[in-house]
């Protein structure tokens, strides 16, 4: 990567690049552009936990994002936390499953008022959504990718035979 | 021939007499589903040589309760708007309008313009429509945001040259002053006497530093960061021009060169079209050097927030620009005074500058006709939660709550009661039905505990939890404060602990009291106006809605039936069926029951998610007894 200025006002934009690029922010280019900077690493690090938008782990294969906003909050929005929380396990903070396929975002208004409460799974919007729907839209993922480990996992064998 | 006649004469000739078939993708309409209208306009037209028209996509007209929608402009005819369509309506209505000459549908929604058809209400006629007055949605559905000329056809850039061309910076600057206008960013400070101060001190900075790069900046703030508010977003979205050239006016008016946009990354396609539109100014020679051929150059950057709702304070946006934690600094100095790498910055929200083009063009007298004495021109709403019609809108400043909640937006849905209206997102307050006859201006609703904030209007009914209401801007708060200054990062925390434990049914009756010292210390301490905004909700619930308070912590019963902690769901004998679809939908299978026998819930078990109630067909779950 090249750095072409050395303004401290090209920090935040370099790493949103390094985050679109790598749906996350690794510890080699914080290095890597603390250098071309000149700008400390426990100061970037500042700057990346700041700003909501940075990740500092990698993200899941399937990306779930539910709005949080006002209109969604009162339509109900908790409650598909909750569920969509349960169904994929997840608790205590942490916004990934362990074997790295689901990774749920709390986002801030999507300004989809209209159709609150409001999930995004991957490309797909959903409006009016309700714990049931939301459970059933996850499900249907998990039992798309199963199908699909089940079949390469088949191939597999039938090469090594 | 000027530049701007000569520009203004191209832009007609291309704009003119086109047949449109227009779909609405803003944001909201591509979640509705509008790039499958989109996908079914283009195939029919590839199927129907008959047909011969442009297809453009358009930002949010604002009926938002109506997406998808779809419009068809024919040379000659009003324009006709249907919604909501569905992909296979969408081809039943065009080859009805353009091979059966059939224009009325059973989605027809208006027709807009001079409407000669009967049969189809003109939308000024519509509730939704007719109580509005569009200023600064002037353009938002109407033209391609990504065609420059549609902007220009439609007076764009008029009031740049009008600026440039016939006036004096103090006199643009004058102009504004005289319009009245206050910042729409939510503090309602006029925009005219920021611009004299900065003036005046990029004056002064010239002088002192004669070799600088920039005298000034002009910044818009597009990190449009309340919850439940798009309205920033739907005019960059629909119309960034009007923003672009409202800053560049700005620039001219104090002396500034450059400017910057900051916009919330979350908000990608605004980023899209802004980008688009800045290079398109700039081919047009309206940005850049020697603007219209005069002296004046100017020229803007695009910076994308990070998310964070801090940064929407000016002093945290300088900081966020300069590539720092976006942390607020005391003031003053003022940005006018030392913003931006120090040097004279204004920073005016999207709407503030959208309103600018048309003071210039149309002249401040004019302008300033609407609203009321203190409050000029209008304000657009997002207007979501318990309403009938939600949607974005505009109306005159001084028109009352009820108007726009049982007008505009038809009422609550459902039979059920209203209970409140929620302005300026985390910064504003909720306020109950007695208030329903307040005026909407900036003097009005400060003195009922609340803000005009940037427009964010959240309907809530009977079944909304005025604590938890609280709670969760709390919670937003909180987690978004810097943490700079102790009253907010502390109090905004202890605060929230404490709703949550009422929330919880933990709460004590000293809890209330605890609140109310700590809420005027929070706000009056606090660095920012985050920090002094913050307890807004919770002053204002606490104010209005206090027997909810009382409830939770004395009588440990939710009145709406929302605080988890506090509700049992239950299953009526007489309306359950015993059609075991609960039973089957219970994700811990807390329902037990056989066939067409009543079914019975185990509270123990049960984890109070809805699911049950929701998938009910015969309203049987009941909430400590209620219906809800």
């Amino acid at each position: 990567m090249t750095v072409s200025t050395q303004d401290r006002s090209a920090l935040i934009p370099l790493l949103q690049q390094v985050q679109v690029e790598m749906g996350y922010v690794p510890r080699e280019a914080i290095t890597e552009i603390s250098r071309e900077l000149r700008v400390s690493t426990s100061d970037i690090f500042g700057v990346l936990t700041f700003y909501a938008q940075f990740r500092l782990t990698p993200v899941g294969r399937h990306q779930v994002k539910i709005c949080q906003g006002t209109a969604c909050h009162v339509q109900g929005a908790p409650l598909i936390i909750d569920a969509v929380e349960e169904e994929l396990g997840l608790g205590d903070g942490g916004d990934t499953t362990e074997d790295g396929e689901f990774t749920l975002e709390k986002v801030a208004c999507f300004g989809a008022c209209s159709l609150a409460p409001v999930m995004i799974v991957d490309e797909d919007t959903k409006g009016n959504i309700t714990p049931d729907k939301a459970r059933r839209m996850v499900r249907k993922i998990i039992k798309a990718q199963a199908k699909k480990s089940a079949v390469s996992k088949n191939n597999g064998e039938m090469k090594n035979e | 021939m000027s530049n701007y006649t000569a520009i203004r004469e191209w832009a007609d000739e291309k704009t003119a007499d086109k047949t449109r078939i227009v779909v609405g993708l803003g944001t909201c309409g591509i979640a509705a589903g509008g790039n499958k209208i989109l996908e079914a306009v283009e195939n029919t037209l590839t199927d129907n040589d008959a047909i011969q028209a442009d297809v453009v996509s358009v930002g949010c007209i604002g009926i938002c309760y109506k997406e998808p929608l779809l419009d068809i402009e024919i040379p000659g005819q009003p324009r006709l708007s249907y919604g909501p369509v569905t992909p296979r309506e969408t081809k039943q209505i065009l080859q009805n309008v353009f091979i059966d000459n059939e224009y009325k549908h059973k989605k027809s929604l208006a027709v807009i313009g001079d409407n000669h058809f009967e049969e189809i209400p003109s939308w000024k006629e519509i509730p939704f429509f007719a109580p509005q007055e569009r200023r600064v949605l002037r353009n938002c559905g109407f033209i391609d945001p990504e065609k420059i000329e549609d902007y220009i056809a439609n007076d764009g850039y008029a009031g740049l040259s009008r600026a440039l061309l016939d006036m004096t910076p103090a006199e643009v600057i004058d102009e504004t002053l005289n319009a009245g206008l206050r910042g729409r960013g939510g503090a309602g400070f006029p925009a005219g006497r920021k611009w004299s101060i900065a003036a005046d001190n990029i004056h002064a900075y010239k002088e002192k530093n004669p070799d600088s790069d920039s005298f000034g900046y002009v910044i818009c703030n597009a990190d449009e960061g309340d919850p439940g508010a798009f309205m920033n977003r739907s005019v960059l979205e629909g119309d960034p021009h009007s923003v672009i050239e409202g800053m560049t006016i700005a620039g001219y008016a104090i002396g500034a060169s450059y400017g910057y946009i900051y916009c919330r990354a979350e908000y990608p396609l605004a980023i899209e079209r802004l980008k688009l539109a800045l290079d398109r100014a700039r081919e047009k020679n309206l940005l850049g050097k020697n603007i219209l051929g005069t002296e004046f150059s100017f020229d803007i950057k695009l910076k994308e927030g990070a998310g964070a709702f801090v940064c929407g304070e000016e002093t945290a946006l300088i900081a966020s620009v300069e590539g720092l934690r976006g942390m607020p600094m005391p003031r003053p100095p003022y940005p006018a005074q030392a913003g931006l790498w120090e040097v004279p910055t204004i920073i005016n929200n999207v709407e503030t500058l959208n309103n600018i083009p048309v003071i210039l063009a149309k002249g401040a007298e004019s302008w300033a006709e609407k609203g009321t004495e203190k409050s000029k021109g209008t304000k657009t709403f997002a207007l979501t939660g318990k309403v009938e019609n939600t949607g974005l809108i505009e109306v005159e400043l001084g028109m009352s709550l009820r108007e726009v909640i049982y007008d505009i937006g038809g009422g609550i849905p459902d039979g059920k009661e209203f209970k409140a209206a929620q302005t300026g997102g985390p910064s504003g307050g909720c306020l109950p039905a007695s208030m329903l006859d307040l005026t909407i201006d900036y003097e009005a609703l400060a003195k009922a505990g609340s803000i005009m904030g940037s427009g964010g209007l959240v309907i809530m009914d009977e079944t909304t939890c005025m604590v938890d209401v609280a709670r969760y801007f709390l919670t937003f708060t909180q987690s978004e404060s810097c943490g700079k200054c102790v009253p907010c990062r502390l109090g905004t925390k202890r605060m929230l602990e404490i709703l949550t434990r009422i929330t919880e049914g933990k709460g004590k009756i000293e809890d209330i009291a605890l609140l109310e010292e700590l809420a005027p210390s929070i706000r009056d301490s606090s660095l920012c106006g985050l920090g002094q905004s913050a307890p807004n909700p919770v002053l204002t619930t606490l104010k209005y809605f206090r027997d909810e308070y009382e409830a939770h912590i004395l009588d440990g019963h939710c009145p709406a039936g929302q605080c988890k902690a506090l509700i049992t769901y239950t299953i009526d004998e007489v309306d359950c069926t015993g059609c075991t679809l609960c039973a089957i939908s219970c994700p811990v299978d807390a329902i037990s029951g056989t066939k067409k026998e009543l079914h019975i819930i185990d509270t123990d078990i049960c984890t109070r998610c809805d699911t049950c109630r929701q998938v009910c067909n015969f309203d049987a779950v009941l909430i400590d007894g209620n219906l809800l």
